[in-house]
This record gives structure tokens, sequence and C-alpha cells, in this order.
């Protein structure tokens, strides 16, 4: 990064810190609460991000991890298991051992055929949990207590669950950051480029992104583990495959392939869907025809097109 | 489990799988042929409802509206075709499930626009309210009968059509090259406007003829694509005959393990075991042939041998 990023992103953080201080001054408590959806959608948007952007693997059925990851929630909670490192623990174990089941299969095939078959998986488990009458079927259950973290830590304090999310959106960021700069993030990015000259040199490239795919996996699960507690109430439409798509459209509003255009993928995806309903009942109107604008002229999203503006500007 | 039942079920199951076929008939032709995935598909299904429902409602004639439904989805398709999806050929299939999916909410939002958030239903004629004896005492709904002929007709008439005219063989050698077709001086754009309404009126027509049961939603072709796609997964893509048996195949399975799948495990399981694991596992069902069928045969079943 630049040293005018590193800067930016200094002061992006430090604004962050300072939000809900201003959030209670200014009684603004539903800015806290967008900013929390916000930044929870970044971290599954950044884990989408490290498959499709970086290694060239296109889901569309990602939000199936969010789904799973606020069942860790729902489920235990419905037992009165209110343990929230337990709960993180079956989010995590949970949505990284499914990512790996389906990797096996997914990972076989190629192109529109991977597309269609993460859908189908997703839709699957979708169709699993509206069947499952005990956790609420097609309606979903209710979550009365939100994670006991212990340690003096109470969710229930919107506060708190605040910096736990931005805790944990920069730990994401952070770790996109490392691991795609890491000797393993180089052999990921090559596979995208070009897998059967990898393959020539030796690398088993199934396993490299398997191992990507259930990391990613893992990560959306912490993202729905978090989600689970920030609504407190799920349902199978968060892993509907209209909330991959629009995982998807973050992806590629913000940038892909970039450690921040996932988070400015949401905040422009969040900011149409505070704002614009405001204005028309019909915003998704407009939100239909921005993303076939960036579908047509925006190869490398928002990021890129400032980054284009950016050199032009220079040059 | 009787035999009345089962063969009511199956005959659902062929319903449903007719369906099916009209919706991914379209979706693999375009995929095949023009590698264009079009999660917009759907909305044909939910205009082919709406127009017909609205023009059933204004004519007070289910037939008449229908024949006047199938033309204008057509038309729909014409205009899409030329207006966007066109200009995504090229595109890699991000670009292109990114733009459908912005068809999508659009297509979605005019029709709430047009029709308001709420559904329209609207009645059938009398003489195809009532009932037929297929058997001695099974009776089965005149309408769905009506659904399942009609289905296979069209699947009768494609075939036909693709397998034995012109533009069927301009269409299958576009399948399998579109870069020759192209350099053999063949007209492919026009070709490709054909393909893509033809698909289009399909699914009108499919969504169209479930109106009546079920009732014309916005959304409603959203659910029903997803499994159109694991038929043309499962078929093959590209392939009008997979897409037939793939969603033949899909219908019956769906119905028929949603309908006997707990007293089958039932044969194994306790009572309890099978009342409560039955429906999970005929969700799944589906989707494990799919996966099953790709482990083997990673292209389907009516897929290109080579790659």
């Amino acid at each position: 990064m630049t040293k005018r990023g590193w800067w930016f992103a200094g002061v992006m953080v430090l604004g962050a810190l300072l939000l809900p201080f201003w959030a209670e001054y200014a009684r603004e408590p539903f800015v806290l609460d967008v900013i929390i959806r916000l930044m929870i959608l970044a971290i599954a948007a950044s884990s989408l991000n490290l498959i499709l952007g970086y290694s060239g693997m296109v889901s569309l059925g990602h939000a199936v991890f969010i789904g799973i990851g606020a069942y860790a929630v729902g489920i235990p909670a419905y037992y009165d298991l209110n343990n929230g490192w337990l709960q993180l623990a079956v989010a995590l174990g949970v949505s990284g051992l499914f990512g790996l089941l389906t990797g096996l299969i997914c990972l076989r095939t190629r192109g529109a055929y991977f597309i269609m078959i993460t859908l189908a998986f997703a839709q699957m488990m979708y169709f699993i949990f509206v069947s499952i009458e005990e956790y609420g079927g097609d309606d979903g259950l209710v979550i009365y207590a939100r994670s006991e973290m212990g340690l003096g830590v109470d969710l229930n304090d919107n506060n708190q669950l605040y910096f736990l999310v931005l805790i944990c959106l920069l730990a994401v960021m952070i770790l996109v950051h490392r691991l795609t700069r890491s000797d393993f993030g180089q052999v990921i990015k090559s596979i995208k480029i070009n897998e059967v000259r990898m393959q020539a040199l030796g690398y088993s490239t199934f396993r490299y992104r398997l191992v990507c795919y259930v990391i990613s996996a893992m990560i959306c699960g912490l993202a729905g583990w978090l989600l689970g507690n920030f609504t407190g109430f799920i349902s199978p439409e968060m892993m509907d495959w209209t909330r991959s798509g629009e995982l998807i459209a973050m992806v590629l509003l913000g940038g892909a392939a970039t450690v921040v255009g996932p988070l400015l993928g949401a905040s422009i995806f969040i900011g149409v869907e505070t704002l614009l309903p405001e204005v028309t009942l019909y915003w998704h109107l407009y939100l239909g025809i921005l993303l076939i604008i960036v579908a047509k002229f925006g190869r490398g999203g928002l990021l890129g097109w400032w980054t284009q503006w950016l050199r032009g500007t220079r040059s | 489990m009787d035999g009345a039942l089962i063969m009511i079920q199956v005959l659902n199951g062929l319903q449903l799988g007719v369906l099916l076929f009209l919706l991914a008939a379209g979706l693999t032709l375009v995929f095949g042929i023009m590698d264009f995935i079009n999660l917009a598909h759907g909305a044909f299904y939910m205009l082919g409802a709406f127009i017909c429902a609205t023009l059933a409602l204004w004519l007070d004639s289910f037939l008449l509206a229908v024949l006047l439904a199938v033309p204008i989805t057509f038309g729909i398709g014409v205009v899409v075709e030329l207006g966007i999806a066109r200009q995504l050929y090229q595109a890699d299939h991000l670009e292109q499930i990114l733009a459908t999916f912005g068809l999508i909410l659009i297509a979605d939002t005019l029709v709430q626009m047009i029709w308001g958030p709420e559904g329209l239903t609207f009645a059938l004629p009398e003489i195809l309210n009532g009932q037929v004896r297929l058997f001695r005492d099974v009776d089965f709904p005149v309408y769905r009968i009506l659904i399942i002929s009609v289905g296979l007709l069209v699947a009768l008439a494609l075939y036909l059509v693709v397998s034995h005219t012109r533009i069927g063989m301009l269409i299958r050698a576009g399948a399998s090259n579109r870069r020759m077709v192209e350099a053999l001086g063949v007209d492919i754009r026009m070709l490709f406007t054909l393909v893509f309404a033809a698909g289009a009126a399909m699914a009108g027509l499919a969504g169209l003829m479930i109106a009546p049961i079920t009732e014309a939603s916005i959304g409603m072709g959203n659910e029903i694509l997803i499994v159109a796609f694991v038929v043309i997964v499962i078929g093959g893509i590209g392939s009008v005959q997979g897409a037939f048996f793939g969603a033949i195949l899909v219908g019956l399975i769906d119905t028929l393990g949603r309908s006997f799948l707990d007293d089958l495990l039932g044969l194994f399981l306790s009572h309890q075991a099978a009342e409560t694991s039955a429906p999970a596992i005929s969700a799944m069902l589906i989707y494990i042939l799919m996966a099953v069928i790709l482990t083997f045969r990673p292209k389907g079943l009516f897929g290109p041998r080579t790659s």
C-alpha cells in the first residue's frame, strides 16, 4: 500500500473507533446498526473475494455459509446453550466441514458447472432448513439470547457487539492481505491465470484450491455467526441464492481481488439499501440498473475506476 | 402405499417434469449456443404468468389469453436479447451473472410497479376444472393432464425442429462450433435472437400454465430456475434431449421422494425417525442425484463426450 493508503486506512479505523461514541452523543443508534450490518456483509464479501477474486472460482452459493454460521448460534441457543465460544467453534467447524465436503465435489468441475453446483448445494441446505420444522422451518427461529463470551464481554450491549464486529473485520482484512501475499496466495493467484502450467510445475492445484475454498467458507461462517447474533433472528432466507448473488454484486461493485474492494462494495450496497428506499419504493430497479452498468463497463469495480482515474490524472 | 396414490404422484411428477423442461430447454440452448448464463430466465416464467392472468381477466377467456401471452413473451424475449443479452455473450460468466442478477431485480420491480406487490389469481374455465377418471378409482384433474400433454407436445415439436429442420441444424451446429457456423456465412446474430426469444416463450408458457394452480407472484421464477439449472447440469449443458430426460427424472424423483420417502424409510428406521428425517432427505434428493451424476459424468448425461 502507498503511504497515502496507510493514512487513509488509519483515518478510517479511527473514525470507526469513534463512531459508537458519536452515535450515543447524537442519539442515532440506528447508524450503529447500519454500520454493524455493513461490516458483517463486508466480512462475508471478503471471504467470497478470496475464492472469486483471487482464485477465479465463481461461487453462486456462498451465502450458505452465512446461514450455517447463523444457525450455529440459533440451534444451540434453542437448547439454552449460549456459550459463545462453543457456538463460534460450531460455526467455523461446520462451515469448514461443509466447505470441504462440497468442495471435494464442486472443485472437480470448471466454469459454468462450478457456478451451478455451488448454487445447487446452497439451495440444498436452504431446503433442508426449510423442511426442519423443529427449528422453525420456513418461518425461521428467534434467538432470544446473544452469545455469552465471558471475559467481561456482554454482546447484548450494541457498542460491544460493534467493536467485536470491527475487530473481526480488521482481522479478516489483515488475514486476506497477508494470505494473498504469501507463497500460498501466489500459487492461488497463479492457478487463476494458468492452472495447467501450475500443474506442470508440480503443484497439486486441486489441493490448493480446496484449502482456499475451505478458508473462505470458514470466514463466511464467522460472518454468519456475527449476523445471527446481530439480527437475533435466523431463517433459511439468509442462504437463499439471491443473497449469494448480492455478495457477488458487492465484490464486483467494490473491486474483485483487492483487500478493500469488498468493504467498499458492501458500503455501496448498504448505502443503496438504506438511502434509496427513503426516496422511492422501487429502489431495486436502480440497483439492478447499477449492476448492469458495472457488469458492462466496470472492470475492476469502483476501486478499479478510482485507480484508473488516479493514473489518468497523473500522466 | 397403494397403487392409486402412486399413479397420481407419478402424474404429478410428470407435470413438474414438463414444466421444468419448458424452462430448461431455453436455458440449455442459450447456455450451449451463446455460452450465456441467464439467471433472469425465470423472469420470463413470471412474466408469462402475469401477462396471461391479466389477459384472462380482461378478455374473460383463458384460451385467448394463452394464445396472446406466448407471443408477447416471445416479443419481450426479442427486446431483452437485442437490448441487453446480446452485449453480454462475449463477457465472462461473472459479468453475465452480475448483469442478469441486475435484470432479475429490474424485472421483479417492474412487475411490482405494474401489478402491485400482491399475486394475481384467476379461475380456470369450467371445462378444465373437473376431474377425469383414469382408472377404476383414480381421479386426476383435467387441467394437470392438459399441462402434461402440452409440455410433451412442445418437447416433441422442439425435438423435430432441432433434429429435422434446417434451422435446427444450424442450432446444433452453433452449439458445437459457433465460429465455424459464422464462417460459413450464417447470420448467427439472427439465430441467437430467435433461440433466446423461443426460450423466453417456452418459459412464459410454463409460467402461465402453472399460474391457475398456484398464482402469478413476484419472484416465482427464481426458485424453480435453480431446479432448472440442476436439470441442465444433469442433462448436459446444450443438449435438448438431456434437458428433457433430466427434467422428467428430476420431476419424478422430487415428487415421489416428497410423498413416499417417509414410508420407504419406515421399512428400515423407527416410525419417528422416518417421520422427521424424510422431509430433509427428500429435499436433498435431486441435489444428491446431481452430485452422483457429476462424479461419474462431469459433463452431464447427454453432454459432449470430449471436452
